[in-house]
Order: structure tokens, then C-alpha cells, then sequence
């Protein structure tokens, strides 16, 4: 044998061989067991899990009658690596669209920066929010643009062009959105404002998800375990508002070409009836297509259609105020029913005047209410802060403010809608501040009369004519009264007492009957029934405000109601009417005659504001 | 004659037969798993691609029986007309072949279509085996060599020009060959050094080291150089002096540089290599004049070239390669990432493979390979398929069935009482070793991706035919091996 002498060569070709089979052995172990990461891609890379929107929940009033439905809209869609010989203009044709405008989607889409998920592999929304007019000519030729689709969702539809405010409003999700709750996927919906933000887990159901196995080209080639993995959607759950939309719709007429709120509850149970801010807006302009045209042209407006004013405007609440000091003045002593003060055009103490329309002096407590004197409160005020009760000033009026957080100010009451402001009632820490620890009752005596620091979300205007109806306790404030298989928070079943005792608040009734007999609430008086009113005519910068608290029937009350008529003068001016007819609406059924000629004649007055910034 | 055929099956190393038809069915199972469609649920049909590699199989065990009857005093009286009749129909279908993917390889008979550069392997061998065994070949002869060698280059250039570069590399085996006989090691060594030199080089070319005023690449392959060279010196001269001696200029500097530029100034360490690659080019020239010790002159060449190979890889990377060409490298060396682009395959290759886990997800389970995310999943990534379903059990069974049929195959190969059946088994077992390291290595993502077929299990009926060839030519030499003496 010749070339023995290499022998030693075969062992060495036959390390390598070993070496390389161990080499990939070691491989195949590192990326199979060792290596998590390629199971997880392979999952993400096959199955196509694609969501079931689940449909949301409806919206109904308080008597059954549709507010929010569901209706298809349509999402355009766009897998951009299965795009061939696209007929751009012919598909501009077909959306309707600009050919630049095309581009310039196009670009934004494939932005990762933008759209943080995108792939040029799956499916990505192009436009959304079709209305079925709109996507029909694209439906139609469809398939001569490879990679586009059309995909069906659900949007808003309302009954009523009215609350607004109350019923909120979808957007797509934000960042922040997706980030606080991994339920929410880039291009989901929410809700944004109102009802349909505070109780988005209830309406919005759980998403379903079928599993379908697709292709590297993104093509579908069916479903996963035929379907056996796939989750069924289940539907939002229908609320039942505590609304009465007759009642919103009247509201929401009178209050046209106005600025202010009104405000109804039930007192019994803290159920709000109607809850009108103007100026408001269509709900219906804030779906679709143009929502976000739409939003930012409503943003922009000088007069802030999008606030809603009941919860979230504050404002001095005026003589209305006059019934909670009352309250307190009696429960602490400093006054009673047989005390009377002395008024002749107001409250005088050395250089500090303020000021009263002409009535009858000295007056009562009844009268005082009834005429909204001003020099009564000023004295009883005084007489608290100064009385000899306390150790001083500062703690007169810490007892003072605890009853009138317990009367639901200076906190926000917990509505179950976003947004709601707290307002103000000063404590001694305040006046220690501002004013250096020297004040007395007389250096804050605009307090008295519902002025000065003290501001009032029109919310807690009307549940001070709830707790007052309910002589003593009111129930938090709410507008969904039902929700399908659910259960209100507990906090809007529980009566909360605000510490004062029943027979205060007789007194405050009768004085409060008064002025709908013969005081500054008379345009409130109706035969049908009792009612009790206070109005408040706040002073501003401006012209005043006209405000009205009041509630009905008197020994029976079915409705408290407040009105804010930012602007509008006496509160007997706008105040009193408007509040007067949304309480006959409810009690009687209808307006008579007479108050549906007010009614028109109101709506068609106009406060002029000119258009500054407010 | 009938008793002659009784003993050659009794001679036939059925173990071999065995390991392969093991691996034949395993492939037709994963043809079948990679080509099964979710909602097409027949399993075995004429049209589906693993009805057709069942035929094949089939088709095969044929061949292979009627390869019983060419002993092997036909072989080798034949080998060079097969190999020259190989070699023009490679040509003729380089002129006829029609265009399919820019390839030139096909040839369409009737409705059978034939990759002649499947069947040019086993030529190759043949014609090699005999050269080898008929002449006085000497492997330490420089002319003697070259002509070995020009009976595997000249396939080699024929299936370039088919634009099949990948199976072209594999005729690369054939230096294993050589090796084998005697061929210097050098050779081997120098092959394996350009490999290493350009992976390390390239990929640090531009990676800093620490915060000094160099980057690792040349610094590393440069100090490679410099152990290399000590090495040569250390296995070809005998002189015990000269290696330490070369230790001490080339790794030595560099290391008192590295020192230097580490705690005292920092300067181009690379330039300082140079210079001492070039002093210990000189010394080791020096030797060769002055002491006559020929072998320096091996060291000297060694380091010079290396040294000029390294800077000449990044110009030609930098200054020949197209954007597209360089890409594929950088993929494959772990510079750049692009999933999605050209680095496709081999992503979604390892994904299949790595979603397979330790026992797989089971038959016509694998959803990666089924819904094509896989390229090639039938024939160049077959391995993916066996991967996923099978896990790394059955994937490392697969591979342990080829170590072990390549082993066997050596083992066999050293029994042969010829050179020329010598020259035939290393033939069979280093082409299927290369065949292995390149089509399993650029599945794994070790080695670039290059379109070559896994043996015996890639659905396709020309690469089956052409191993079936190969291997039964060898194991019916085999099976003659006592007939002779």
C-alpha cells in the first residue's frame, strides 16, 4: 500500500466531521431550547389574530327611549406589500380624494413614528370612519385595487341631537390610552368625554378574537383548530340614563342663544333629569370622518361649546347661597326664627356698605328669603363669625365651611361623568393668607350673600335645592340609573346628611314658598302644584348673573332644579321662567298654553356677548 | 457469475443502504409536511411533491440495482469516457438550457427535467479515482497536483457558467480529497486562514477598541498572522531556534506595543504590525539565503500574503463588491439586520427551527414551513420542516444519521484495498460533508445562504439520482473489496 504515512489524515478528517455535527448539534440547541424568542416570533408570524369588535352598548332615558345607537361605518384598508399596478387616480375617483391627498396618507402610514406598528405586511387603516354612502364606489371595484379593503365597524348614532355633553363622545385611542390599559390596541376607539368616557368599561364590552392562520404574503388560509381557540366577542352593556330627554330637549331650547346651565335632580334620589350647558353642539358632528375638523372647529369658538358648564363652570352663586347660610346660621344660634334685623337699603357697619333693594325693615328670616334681603345675611354672617362661641374668627369659620362641605361644596360631589371642578369654599387658611391673620366676619361678609370667594359648579346649585326639598340629605348626584347586568356604585344609593337639623330647613321651605307667593320668584307659580324657589342675581365683571334654585311640589318634591343664565340680569329675568317651565314640563307632563308661548319667546331671545374671550 | 452476485450482496455494507433509505423516507415525510396545504388534506397523491419523491425514491432503488452490475473493472475502464461525456453535456447545457432564474442548468426531456451537474459529481469522482490510482501520482508534485486538480476545476468552472455557483463550491470537497492523499497541509491551512481572516476582518474592521486610535479588526487578524507564522515555523523547521525566534518578532512587538499604546501613548498599534510582519518576513528570508533552511521561505510567503490579503479583502469589499453583494455579507457576519429584506430566509428559517422547541409540534403540525414563510421549504431548507415538527430530537437524530453515514462512509473508504476505491469513498463522504456544512450551516444561519440540496432528502429527483450514483458506485467497489485478493 502506498501512502500509508497518511493515515493520521483519515483521524483528522473525521474530527472535522464530528466537530461539524456537534457544532450544529450545539446550534440547533441554542436556537430550539435554549432561545425563547423564535417560538415567539413564529406565533406572531402565523397567526393572525384578528379582533371582533364587540358591539357597544346602547343608551337609553330615563323612560326607555333611545339615545345612542350603534350604526356600520367603514374602515379603508391597506396591506401595502400586496399593492400592484395600482390605479391611483381611479382610486382617488372612487374615495373621493385628492391624489395629494393619497400621498400624503400614504406617507403618514408607513411613518413608524406616526403608526408605531406598522408592517408593510399587514393590514393597516388607510381611512376610517366611511359612512356606507361614502365606501360604496370603492366597494363596487374593489378588486381592481389589489391590497385594499374595506373592513366594517360600528359608530355612534343619536336619536336626539341634544346632551352632548352628557353623552360624550369616541375618539381613537391616544398613546397614554394604550399605555394605562393593554386592552386598547393603536386605532381602537374610546370614550372621550361624558357617559361614554366615565363608563367606557361597561359599554364598551370585551373584544373577540378569531384566530386565522395566514401566509408569508399575508394571504388567509383559514382558521386556527377551526376555531377552536377563537373567543366570541361580548357585547357592552345598555345603560339607562336618569335623563329625561323631553326635559333636556325643553332645557336645551331655552337656553338657545345663551350662555349658563340648567341642572334638574330628583331629590329623592339624587337622579339628574336634564343637564343642559350652552352653548352646545351637535353630537352627531363629532362622528366620523370630519370629527377631528369638527372638534377643532368647535375648540376654537369663543364661546367653548365644549365645556360643560354644569359640572365644569364655577361660578358665584349669589342669592341662591342665601338658603345654605341660612342653614348654618341657625343651626350654630346666630339666628332664629324670631330674630330680625334691621335693613334700610342694606348692610352699614362703619365705612363698609352692602347694598339692598327696597323692602320693609326690619325683617325675618321668612321675609328675608322671600325678598333676598341682603342685610339680613350680612348681619348673620357677622354675628357667626364674631360669636362668642368660638375661640375666634378663624374657628367660626372652620365650623362654618364643614357645614357647607357637608352641603356638598368645596368638593367635587362625585358625578359619574369626567370633569367635574370642586369650586370654592374658603377656609381660615385662605383669609390667614391673604389677608395676614387680621380679618374678622366684616372683612369677608360678601361671603354672606353667596359673593365674594365662594364659587358653585350650577351641580351644586341644584343639589342644594335637592338636599333642601329632602330637608336635610341629599343623595350624590347621578346620571346613569340602570346599568344591564350591573350595579350602580354604591355611592349614588346613599343618603348623605349634611348635619343640620329638619327644622331649619322647614324654615328655609317656607321662606323659600314665600318668594314663589310673593317674593322674587312669583313667575315660578303654577296651580298644579307648591313650588319653592330662590333666585340669584350674582354680580361679575359683567352684567350680572341670573341664576334660580328652587324645587316642587313643596311637602312632596319630585324635582329641585337649578338655572345659570351667565349674564342674563335679575335672576327673576331668565332664572325664574326658564326653571319654572322645565318644572311644569316634568310635573305636569306639558306646558300649558301660556308658558309654551314663554317658552318660544325665551328661545328666541338672545344675550349678546360680542365676541371677546372669556 | 451468479455466485460472484450471491457474494457481492453478502459483501454490500447494507448498514450504509440502511442509514440512507432511513433518510430517504424521513425526507419524503418532510416533503409531505412542508407541502401539506390546511384545507388540501391528501397525503399521498402523484401530485403532491412527496408522491413524487416517493416515485423518485423508487425510481432510485432502480439505479441503484442496476449499478450492481458494473464491477468495478468497468468503472474504472470507463471513468474517463463518463466523465468526459458529463463534461460536454455540461456544456451542451450551458447552449440549450433555457433561463430559469437565471440559471442555466436545466434540461427539459419530454416532461422530465434534468440538472446535469447532479450527475457530473460522480464523474468527477470516478475520473479523479482513477487518476489518482493509474498514474505515478506523486501529491507532493507540483505538476502531478495541478492536473488532480484540473479534473475537478474544470466542472467546477462549467457549473459557474451555469449560474450555479453553490453547487459549483461543493466540488471544494475534492481538496479533502487530495488532503486525504498527501496533498500538503498547507493548502488546507491557507484555505482556512482566507476564510477566518475575511470573517474577522471584515466584521471588526470598523469596531473600535477601547478608546485607542485603532479598530480591532486588523489589529486581531494581524496578531492571527503573527501565531500563524510562529506555528508554521514550529511544524516545518526543525530547528527548534527559528520559531521562537519568529514568536518573538511578530507576537512579541505586538504585544510591548499594545502595552505601550495602552498605559504610556496611544498609537496605531496595525502600523507597528506591519513592520513586524515585515521584519519577521525578512528574518525568516535571511534564513533561507543565509542557512539554507527552505522552509523559511514557506513562513515568509505565508505572512506577506496574509498580511496583503487582509488589506486587499476590504478594498475589493469596499471598492469591487455591488451594494447588494455586500449586503449578503454583512447579513451573514452579523453587521447589519434586515429581517425583512435580504435577510429574510434565513430569519424566517430560524424562526420555524426555533418554534420547533426540544420535541416539535408533531406531523403536518409546523405552521412556519406550511404557510410558506419558509423559501425553498422543499428543497433547500427541507431542514427547517424537521426542525419545526420534529424538534431538536429529530432534528439532531437527522444530523447524527448523516455524521454517521459520513463516518461509516470513511471507515469504508479506509478498508479499500485500491487507491482508486480509496479515492471513491473520500469522493462520496467529503461531498457529502460539504453538502452537509453548506446546506444545514446557511439553514442555521452559520454559513451564507447558498442554494445547494440537503443528500437524499431534498425533494427533487436529479439530486437524488445523482447521490444514488455516487454512493452505490462506492459501496459496489466496496462490496468487491475480497473478490480481488
Amino acid at each position: 500500500m502506498k501512502n500509508q504515512k497518511f493515515d493520521n489524515r483519515s483521524v483528522f478528517l473525521r474530527g472535522l466531521v464530528v466537530a461539524v455535527v456537534l457544532l450544529f448539534v450545539v446550534r440547533l440547541f441554542s436556537i430550539q431550547v435554549l432561545n425563547p424568542k423564535y417560538r415567539e416570533s413564529a406565533n406572531s408570524n402565523a397567526f393572525l389574530r384578528k379582533t371582533i369588535y364587540p358591539a357597544r352598548g346602547v343608551i337609553f332615558d330615563r323612560n326607555g327611549k333611545m339615545l345612542v345607537n350603534n350604526q356600520p361605518a367603514y374602515d379603508v384598508t391597506v396591506v401595502m406589500r400586496q399593492i400592484a399596478h395600482l390605479d391611483t387616480l381611479a382610486f382617488c375617483k372612487a374615495l373621493d380624494i385628492t391624489p395629494e391627498f393619497f400621498m400624503e396618507r400614504m406617507e403618514q402610514v408607513k411613518d413608524r413614528r406616526r403608526n408605531p406598528g406598522y408592517s408593510s405586511y399587514t393590514s393597516q387603516v388607510f381611512l376610517s370612519q366611511l359612512s356606507q354612502e361614502e365606501v360604496a364606489p370603492l366597494r363596487e371595484k374593489l378588486y381592481q385595487f389589489s391590497g385594499f379593503d374595506v373592513q366594517r365597524r360600528t359608530f355612534r348614532l343619536y336619536s336626539y341631537q341634544a346632551a352632548a355633553h352628557l353623552l360624550g363622545d369616541m375618539g381613537e385611542v391616544s398613546r397614554s390610552d394604550i399605555e394605562k390599559d393593554d386592552y386598547y390596541v393603536q386605532g381602537d376607539f374610546i370614550g372621550k368625554q361624558g357617559i361614554e368616557s366615565y363608563y367606557e368599561k361597561w359599554l364598551r364590552g370585551e373584544k373577540g378574537q378569531e384566530i386565522l392562520l395566514r401566509d408569508a404574503v399575508g394571504r388567509i388560509q383559514g382558521r386556527y383548530m377551526d376555531g377552536a381557540y377563537d373567543v366570541p366577542p361580548v357585547a357592552g352593556s345598555n345603560l339607562t340614563l336618569s335623563i329625561d330627554i323631553e326635559l333636556q330637549l325643553l332645557g336645551e331650547r331655552l337656553m338657545k342663544n345663551k350662555i349658563g346651565s340648567i341642572v334638574a335632580i330628583e331629590p329623592s334620589t339624587g337622579q339628574v333629569l336634564c343637564m343642559v350647558s350652552a352653548p352646545s353642539f351637535n353630537p352627531s358632528d363629532l362622528v366620523g370622518r370630519h370629527r377631528s375638523e369638527n372638534y377643532k372647529e368647535l375648540s376654537e369658538l369663543w364661546s367653548k361649546p365644549l365645556l360643560n358648564r354644569t359640572i365644569m363652570g364655577t361660578y358665584p352663586p349669589g342669592s341662591t347661597f342665601k338658603t345654605a347660610q341660612d342653614l348654618v346660621m341657625q343651626q350654630e344660634g346666630a339666628i332664629n326664627t324670631e330674630t330680625l334685623f334691621p335693613c334700610t337699603g342694606g348692610f352699614v357697619y362703619n365705612n363698609l356698605r352692602v347694598g339692598c333693594h327696597a323692602h320693609s325693615s326690619p325683617i325675618s328670616l321668612r321675609d328675608a328669603i322671600a325678598t333676598s334681603c341682603n342685610g339680613y345675611f350680612c348681619w348673620g354672617y357677622y354675628r357667626l363669625i364674631g360669636s362668642d362661641k368660638y375661640s375666634s374668627a378663624q374657628q367660626a369659620l372652620t365650623v362654618w365651611k364643614d357645614y357647607m362641605v357637608n352641603q356638598g361644596f368645596g368638593y367635587a360631589l362625585g358625578i359619574d361623568l369626567p370633569g367635574e371642578k370642586r369650586g370654592m369654599i374658603p377656609n381660615s387658611q385662605y383669609y390667614d393668607r391673604i389677608y395676614n391673620r387680621h380679618w374678622s366676619g366684616l372683612t369677608i361678609i360678601s361671603n354672606s350673600i353667596g359673593q365674594g370667594e365662594i364659587t358653585l359648579t350650577p351641580l351644586q346649585i341644584a343639589n342644594l335645592g335637592a338636599t333642601i326639598a329632602n330637608r336635610g340629605f341629599f343623595v350624590t348626584p347621578h346620571v346613569v340609573k340602570d346599568i344591564e347586568n350591573g350595579q350602580l356604585d354604591s355611592i349614588y344609593t346613599e343618603r348623605r346628611y349634611t348635619g343640620i337639623e329638619r327644622q331649619y330647613y322647614d324654615h328655609v321651605v317656607e321662606g323659600m314658598r314665600e318668594s314663589v307667593l310673593s317674593g322674587t320668584c312669583r313667575a315660578a307659580a303654577r296651580p298644579e302644584y307648591e313650588a319653592c324657589g330662590k333666585t340669584g342675581t350674582a354680580q361679575n365683571n359683567g352684567k350680572d348673573h341670573s341664576a334660580f334654585m328652587g324645587f316642587a311640589p313643596m311637602n312632596d318634591p319630585k324635582i329641585a332644579i337649578a338655572v345659570y343664565v351667565e349674564n342674563g340680569g335679575f335672576g327673576a329675568t331668565y332664572g325664574v321662567p326658564i326653571g319654572a317651565m322645565i318644572m311644569e314640563l316634568y310635573l305636569n307632563g306639558h306646558l300649558s298654553e301660556e308658558s309654551e308661548k314663554l317658552a318660544s319667546e325665551i328661545e328666541k331671545r338672545v344675550i349678546s356677548y360680542g365676541e371677546r374671550e372669556r | 457469475m451468479a455466485k460472484e452476485n450471491a457474494d457481492i450482496l453478502k459483501q454490500f455494507d447494507w448498514l450504509t443502504v440502511g442509514i440512507v433509505l432511513l433518510l430517504m423516507v424521513f425526507g419524503a415525510f418532510s416533503i409531505c409536511s412542508a407541502d401539506y396545504n390546511f384545507e388540501d388534506t391528501t397525503l399521498f397523491s402523484y401530485d403532491t411533491r412527496a408522491g413524487k419523491q416517493i416515485i423518485w425514491i423508487i425510481c432510485s432503488l432502480g439505479v441503484a440495482s442496476l449499478i450492481m452490475f458494473c464491477n468495478q473493472n468497468f468503472l474504472r475502464t470507463y471513468a474517463y469516457v463518463i466523465f468526459t461525456a458529463l463534461m460536454v453535456l455540461l456544456v451542451v447545457t450551458i447552449l440549450i438550457a433555457s433561463d430559469t432564474k437565471g440559471s442555466r442548468s436545466w434540461l427539459k426531456m419530454g416532461p422530465v427535467s434534468l440538472q446535469p451537474a447532479e450527475f457530473a459529481k460522480f464523474a468527477t469522482a470516478l475520473a479523479l479515482a482513477r487518476f489518482l490510482d493509474d498514474y505515478e501520482f506523486n501529491p507532493r508534485d507540483f505538476r502531478s497536483l495541478a492536473r488532480a486538480m484540473a479534473i475537478f476545476i474544470l466542472p467546477m468552472l462549467l457549473i459557474v457558467a451555469q449560474n450555479e455557483t453553490g453547487s459549483a463550491l461543493v466540488y471544494l470537497a475534492f481538496f479533502l480529497v487530495l488532503f486525504r492523499e498527501g496533498m500538503s497541509g498547507m493548502i488546507l491551512f491557507s484555505g482556512f486562514c482566507a476564510i477566518l481572516f475575511f470573517v474577522l476582518g471584515l466584521k471588526y474592521w470598523e469596531t473600535p477598541f477601547l478608546n485607542m486610535p485603532f479598530t480591532l479588526g486588523p489589529m486581531l487578524v494581524m496578531t492571527l498572522i503573527q501565531i500563524a507564522s510562529a506555528a508554521i515555523s514550529w511544524l516545518y523547521i526543525s530547528d527548534d531556534t527559528i520559531y521562537k525566534k519568529v514568536l518573538a518578532i511578530g507576537v512579541g512587538s505586538t504585544a510591548v506595543g499594545l502595552v505601550v499604546s495602552l498605559y504610556i501613548i496611544p498609537f496605531r498599534l496595525p502600523v507597528l504590525q506591519i513592520i513586524s510582519i515585515a521584519v519577521l518576513a525578512c528574518f525568516c528570508l535571511y534564513q533561507v539565503f543565509k542557512n539554507k533552511i527552505q522552509q523559511c521561505l514557506l513562513v515568509s510567503a505565508f505572512a506577506l500574503c496574509s498580511t496583503a490579503y487582509l488589506y486587499s479583502c476590504n478594498y475589493v469589499f469596499d471598492k469591487v463588491m455591488q451594494p447588494h453583494q455586500q449586503t449578503r455579507i454583512n447579513l451573514i457576519l452579523g453587521i447589519e439586520d434586515d429581517p425583512w429584506g435580504a435577510g429574510y430566509n434565513v430569519n424566517q428559517s430560524k424562526i420555524a427551527i426555533g418554534s420547533g422547541g426540544m420535541f416539535g409540534k408533531g406531523f403536518l403540525k409546523g405552521t412556519q414551513t406550511k404557510l410558506k414563510y419558509v423559501p425553498e421549504q422543499f428543497t433547500d431548507f427541507i431542514f427547517c420542516t424537521v426542525g419545526e415538527e420534529k424538534g431538536f430530537v429529530g432534528a439532531t437524530t437527522v444530523l447524527l444519521l448523516f455524521g454517521g453515514l459520513i463516518l461509516r462512509l470513511i471507515y469504508l473508504a479506509e478498508r479499500q484495498s485500491s487507491v482508486f476505491g480509496r479515492v471513491l469513498g473520500y469522493s462520496v463522504s467529503s461531498i457529502l460533508f460539504m453538502h452537509l456544512l453548506i446546506n444545514v450551516g446557511m439553514v442555521l444561519g452559520i454559513t451564507p445562504v447558498i442554494g445547494i440540496p440537503l443528500p437524499f432528502f431534498s425533494y427533487g429527483g436529479s439530486s437524488l439520482w445523482g447521490f444514488t450514483f455516487l454512493l452505490f458506485i462506492f459501496l459496489r467497489v466496496d462490496a468487491e473489496r475480497t473478490s480481488r485478493f
